[in-house]
């Protein structure tokens, strides 16, 4: 590990000052799970690490109907699933915030870590996708909204400029009738990493019938979380049931682009693609008819 | 009590059935618990001296290929850097095999394993390592050091590495064919055989057959503590190595070897062990770091591995092809069996596979057999010894088979075992007559535990799919090798057991308890203590299960000769005879006259001379230790994956010294037995490559993986132990793999033939089965 200064900023004005000033010589810190990591293993080599977890915006936490959910970028899983309402309302991102790592782990991990570190096997991001959330970012010219399913660009690699950062993540309020799942599939039963992830949402009629939207998302089966806007697509008008499913499923099956690699065979991954599809849709919608 | 009746005292102690014990089974908390548990117990890393220098090894990043040159210029030149060690700097070595541990090791070769010489023969060999004034200097002076290569093809599989183009890693290496040295380069370094009965005649006999051939990935052991070594190469030339191994005297001759020098000039000093599991018996950083400290003005130096050094460069078990045929006749007997085994070794001859040879069929009595052994080396780390070595794998192919066999002739699995199973005076496939084993008694209590009779229980979903399965194991054990005791009597009733084997599994708490039940005091009147190699007597490294039995047998002795010297002294006290006084249950009685120990240590004080007893023992005696397993399996059809719902090991485990720590052996072997069995396994790209040299990605179990398993402790007292002790530490490990492949045949109807059975390898089969 390379030695670096430790700066703990305030204000999101001076992080990013320090960013700009830095360029890639600087990088935040947040919970630190990836980062430390990376820094141990040589991967990453800043000389200055900027920690953002005495700024005031970065950690809030708060929900309500009109706006509905806003997570800091340094809001620790643990303190998601510590709220009533919060796990009431988007069971869906518990499914992925109390999955990464382990206890320990969730008590510093952050969502807003999860979304900017873009592993394409990430556990929050295809979920935060499936939610329809949008990722708040303030740089040197002031505040922009980037769709989640649009932040990622390659493995490792996001949308943000050197001397932008993630303030919050913004999840819009639950319509009627609607719920979000997300599974993966790990050979172990915890502190593994996902050989396939996928987020879903669905929203039904008044008489919870009919599915009235959609949203699938697929984690670790491309170089970047993917949004596969036909297999939600081809829900919307149908009603709940194996046939409309096994479709989504076919459908998101045929847009993932897996690799075969040490956690998984490209054959596989395809194969898991569908099977949890299957499986998220069917605990979606049972919440959503619940 | 005269030399004559302490004789017969210990002969009479042999004769071990049914005997009441005051201690022995009991379970007391160990004597370094506390420490465990506080955090205060000292491991290798955790020493701080003055002036302390912190050494980092540069590794190879290719498989396979000659190394052309080594420029360490640029890294002396960076500001704290000490010192630079490479392979020149080790003394030239013969080619001379040697018994190291359970197993032999070739000097030149380890020499060649610490610090690569002409070839770097897999990913992670070491190459160079440098010392500096603390790790980051050390690990940036390291990527410092600059190596040319020409780059050699690499062979990664047992199969690839015996094609006859296959790539050769060792030049001057030739087959040992059955005892003659073949004539032409070669990857496979020996082929043994043993063979007897008719093989024809055998399987015309058989009313089935089955045939099958597996394979098996190279599997770590996983042990927590990454390897470490201090050391201190004095301006006397005395060599000081504080360092984590199963055995300091062991790792002290090694020392010596590599570097040429007398023993008496290298002292190690073993610390607390964070697990070994036959991974740290061969050294692979003590040399270097005392070298390093000899060129960097006798400072002394501290190397620790990273998790990635720890699977890229140590330990490996060897992965291989096994193929099986055996035939049954209709009633059940085992008619034939026929088997060829391939180990890789990794980097340099010397996989388990002789003892996978017996272990293979071990358990059986067959009339005609034949079992081919062939070591193979391949560009991955040597192979190390890892807990029943060469037997998990070698149990996984036998055990599915005995168990196909089972199936097609309609017979329980438990029942098949018990119409082959060895018995006392029957011939073992490996050649000696088996001498009284509890492997009869294991299955007839798998049959009627709680476990087999109760119902199998319902799948948790559509998707998935329950079976059951049963494997057992047998396993040789070393009853042999030195082990050396020193018993002081302290002036206040306590008394200091001083030995040498370190303690991996509670063996502390084990020999306290073994010299209490011999003295007739508590075992906490007894501090057991590991010491360095300058303080006892040689001691053979705590590995193929001999420590309780080898060290207990010093133990006692030690413990009989105290009590003579108790006479002795009772006898001045009272003015009468010692061979009047009677000794039991820590009292000592001569007509009227009676004392306790304690009484007597403090009466005899410090003046007279302390009562002490000193052991130096080779015992040749026998243990095998036999198992049989029951687990239960959940496979989710859709995504291949196997849980595992239930498990009992049951075990002959002779006499249970402190039940709770046979009982921790029984699971620990069982979760890692788990580990082969469902995900472990090394990761190769097509150039060789380790891809998952983490614990992230190399999956061993996590508590949410296994059940809790449950336990029988089968007692058949081992009559070549004074307590009747046999080894436990390792058999538990041989069942699980073929126990769990069997229970996914039940439940699936899917026969698998490689390992690990894990998801991936799962579907694969279902998807091949379908077409
Ligand atoms: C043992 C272990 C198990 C794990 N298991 C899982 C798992 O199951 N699933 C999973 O998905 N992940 C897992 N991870 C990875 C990691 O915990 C998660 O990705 C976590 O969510 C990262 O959050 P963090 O706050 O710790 O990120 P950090 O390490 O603080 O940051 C991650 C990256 O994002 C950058 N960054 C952080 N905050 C901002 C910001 N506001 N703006 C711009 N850039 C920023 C950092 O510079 C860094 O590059 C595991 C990690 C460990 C150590």
């Amino acid at each position: 590990m390379q030695a670096f200064e430790y700066i703990p900023a305030t204000t999101v004005n001076e992080a990013i000052a320090i960013l700009h000033q830095q360029g890639d010589q600087a990088r935040l810190i947040s919970g630190g799970t990836d980062l430390i990591v990376q820094l141990r293993e040589g991967r990453r080599k800043p000389k200055i690490v900027v920690d953002i977890k005495r700024i005031p915006e970065v950690n809030q936490l708060s929900y309500n109907l009109i706006d509905g959910l806003t997570i800091g970028a340094a809001v620790p899983c643990y303190k998601l699933y510590g709220s009533a309402v919060i796990k009431e309302t988007y069971p869906g991102l518990i499914d992925a915030a109390s999955l990464i790592g382990g206890v320990q782990i969730q008590g510093r991990a952050t969502l807003g870590g999860n979304l900017c570190n873009a592993s394409p096997a990430a556990d929050s991001i295809p979920a935060l996708i499936a939610h329809n959330a949008i990722a708040v970012v303030a740089g040197m010219n002031g505040e922009r909204h980037i769709p989640v399913q649009d932040f990622c660009t390659s493995p490792g690699r996001t949308q943000l400029e050197p001397d932008e950062m993630l303030v919050s993540i913004q999840v819009p309020a639950p319509r009627a009738h609607s719920y979000g799942a997300y599974l993966r599939f790990t050979p172990r039963n915890e502190m593994d990493i996902a050989v396939v992830g996928v987020g879903v949402w669905v929203a039904l009629d008044d008489t919870r019938v009919v599915i009235t939207a959609a949203r699938i998302a697929l984690g670790a089966v491309g170089p970047t979380p993917l949004f596969v806007n036909e297999a939600g697509a081809s829900l919307v008008g149908q009603p709940i049931g194996s046939q409309a499913i096994e479709k989504a499923a076919l459908i998101a099956q045929l847009a993932a682009k897996p690799i075969t690699d040490m956690r998984g065979s490209a054959e596989q991954r395809r194969h898991l693609v569908a099977v949890l599809t299957r499986r998220a849709l069917d605990s979606a919608i049972a919440r959503a008819s619940a | 009590m005269d030399s004559e009746t302490l004789e017969q005292v210990a002969s009479a102690d042999i004769s071990v059935e049914n005997r009441h014990y005051k201690v022995i089974g009991s379970r007391p908390i160990r004597h370094d618990g506390p420490d465990k548990v506080t955090g205060r117990a000292l491991f290798g890393a955790d020493i701080r001296m003055n002036g302390l220098l912190y050494g980092k090894v540069l590794r190879s990043p290719h498989a396979h290929a000659r190394i052309i040159s080594i420029d360490v210029s640029r890294a002396l030149a960076l500001t704290g850097v000490k010192a630079v060690v490479t392979n020149a700097d080790l003394p030239t070595l013969e080619s001379v095999v040697s018994r190291v541990g359970e197993g032999s090791i070739n000097w030149r070769y380890l020499s060649s394993n610490l610090l690569a010489g002409e070839k770097v023969l897999y990913h992670g060999h070491a190459i160079a390592a440098v010392s500096a004034v603390n790790p980051h200097v050390a690990e940036q002076a390291a990527s410092l050091i600059d190596v040319e290569y020409e780059i050699l093809s690499p062979v990664i599989t047992v199969d690839q590495a015996m094609r006859p183009d296959a790539s050769i890693l060792l030049d001057e290496l030739r087959t040992n064919e059955l005892g003659a040295r073949g004539s032409t380069p070669t990857n496979i370094a020996s082929h043994d055989q043993f063979q007897r009965g008719d093989l024809d005649q055998g399987f015309s006999a058989a009313s089935v057959i089955v045939e099958r051939e597996f394979t098996t990935s190279t599997v770590h052991q996983g042990y927590i503590e990454p390897h470490n070594a201090t050391a201190i190469w004095g301006t006397d030339g005395q060599i000081t190595v504080w360092t984590s191994t199963q055995g300091g005297h062991d790792a002290r001759r090694q020392i010596a070897e590599v570097l040429q020098l007398p023993v008496s000039r290298i002292k190690v000093i073993p610390m607390e062990i964070g697990g070994g599991f036959g991974g740290k018996i061969g050294i692979y950083l003590e040399p270097v770091a005392a070298l390093l400290s000899l060129k960097s003005g006798n400072r002394p130096v501290q190397m620790t591995m990273s998790r990635f050094d720890v699977l890229a460069a140590t330990g490996p078990t060897s992965g291989s092809v096994i193929r099986v045929k055996m035939g049954a006749a209709q009633d059940g007997q085992i008619t034939a069996a026929q088997v060829s085994l391939a180990y890789a070794a990794g980097a340099y001859p010397g996989s388990p596979v002789g003892s996978a040879m017996s272990v293979i069929l071990n358990p059986y009595r067959i009339a005609n057999v034949q079992v081919d052994g062939y070591d193979v080396v391949t560009n991955t780390p040597r192979a190390a010894a890892y807990r029943a070595p060469g037997g998990t794998n070698a149990a996984f192919a036998a055990e599915s088979v005995v168990d196909e066999l089972a199936n097609k002739l309609g017979i329980d699995p438990i029942d098949m075992r018990l119409i082959n199973g060895i018995k006392e005076g029957d011939r073992r496939v490996d050649g000696p007559i088996s001498r009284r084993v509890g492997y009869i008694e294991t299955l007839e209590r798998a049959r009627s535990s709680p476990h087999y009779l109760s119902a199998l229980s319902s799948p948790s979903s559509a998707t998935c799919k329950v079976g059951r399965g049963v494997g057992s194991g047998w396993w040789g054990n070393w009853p042999g090798g030195t082990s050396s005791v020193s018993v002081v009597v302290n002036n206040d009733g306590t008394v200091n057991l001083i030995e040498g084997s370190t303690d991996i599994g509670g063996s502390r708490v084990a020999m306290a308890m073994m010299l209490a039940e011999t003295l007739g005091i508590q075992a906490s009147d007894i501090k057991p203590m590991v010491v360095d190699t300058d303080s006892v007597g040689y001691n053979d490294v705590t590995a193929g299960s001999r420590t309780t039995y080898s060290t207990g047998i010093a133990v006692h002795k030690a413990g009989l000769k105290i009590i003579h010297e108790m006479c002795e002294r009772a006898a001045q006290l009272w003015n009468v005879d010692p061979g009047t006084i009677d000794y039991a249950d820590g009292v000592l009685t001569s007509g009227t006259n009676h004392i306790g120990f304690k009484e007597l240590a403090r009466k005899i004080g410090d003046g007279d001379g302390n009562v002490v007893a000193s052991v130096s023992i080779s015992p040749n005696g026998e243990g095998v230790a036999l198992a049989t397993h029951i687990v239960d399996v959940e496979v989710d059809m859709e995504t291949g994956k196997v849980q595992i719902l239930r498990y009992t090991a049951i075990q002959d485990v002779g006499t249970a010294i402190h039940p709770a720590y046979v009982e921790g052996q029984l699971q620990g072997g069982v979760a890692q037995g788990i580990g082969w069995a469902l995900n472990e396994e090394y990761v190769y790209d097509a150039q060789g490559h380790l891809l998952n040299g983490s614990l992230l990605d190399y999956r061993i179990p996590t508590a949410l993986d296994l059940p809790m398993i449950e336990t029988v402790l089968v007692e058949v007292p081992n009559t070549t132990h004074p307590f009747g002790v046999r080894g436990v530490g390792e058999v538990p490990i041989v069942p699980p793999a073929g126990a769990v492949a069997n229970a996914i045949a039940n439940a699936t109807g899917l026969r698998m033939t490689i390992l690990p059975m894990s998801p991936r390898h799962m579907l694969e089969a279902m998807w091949a089965q379908a077409k």
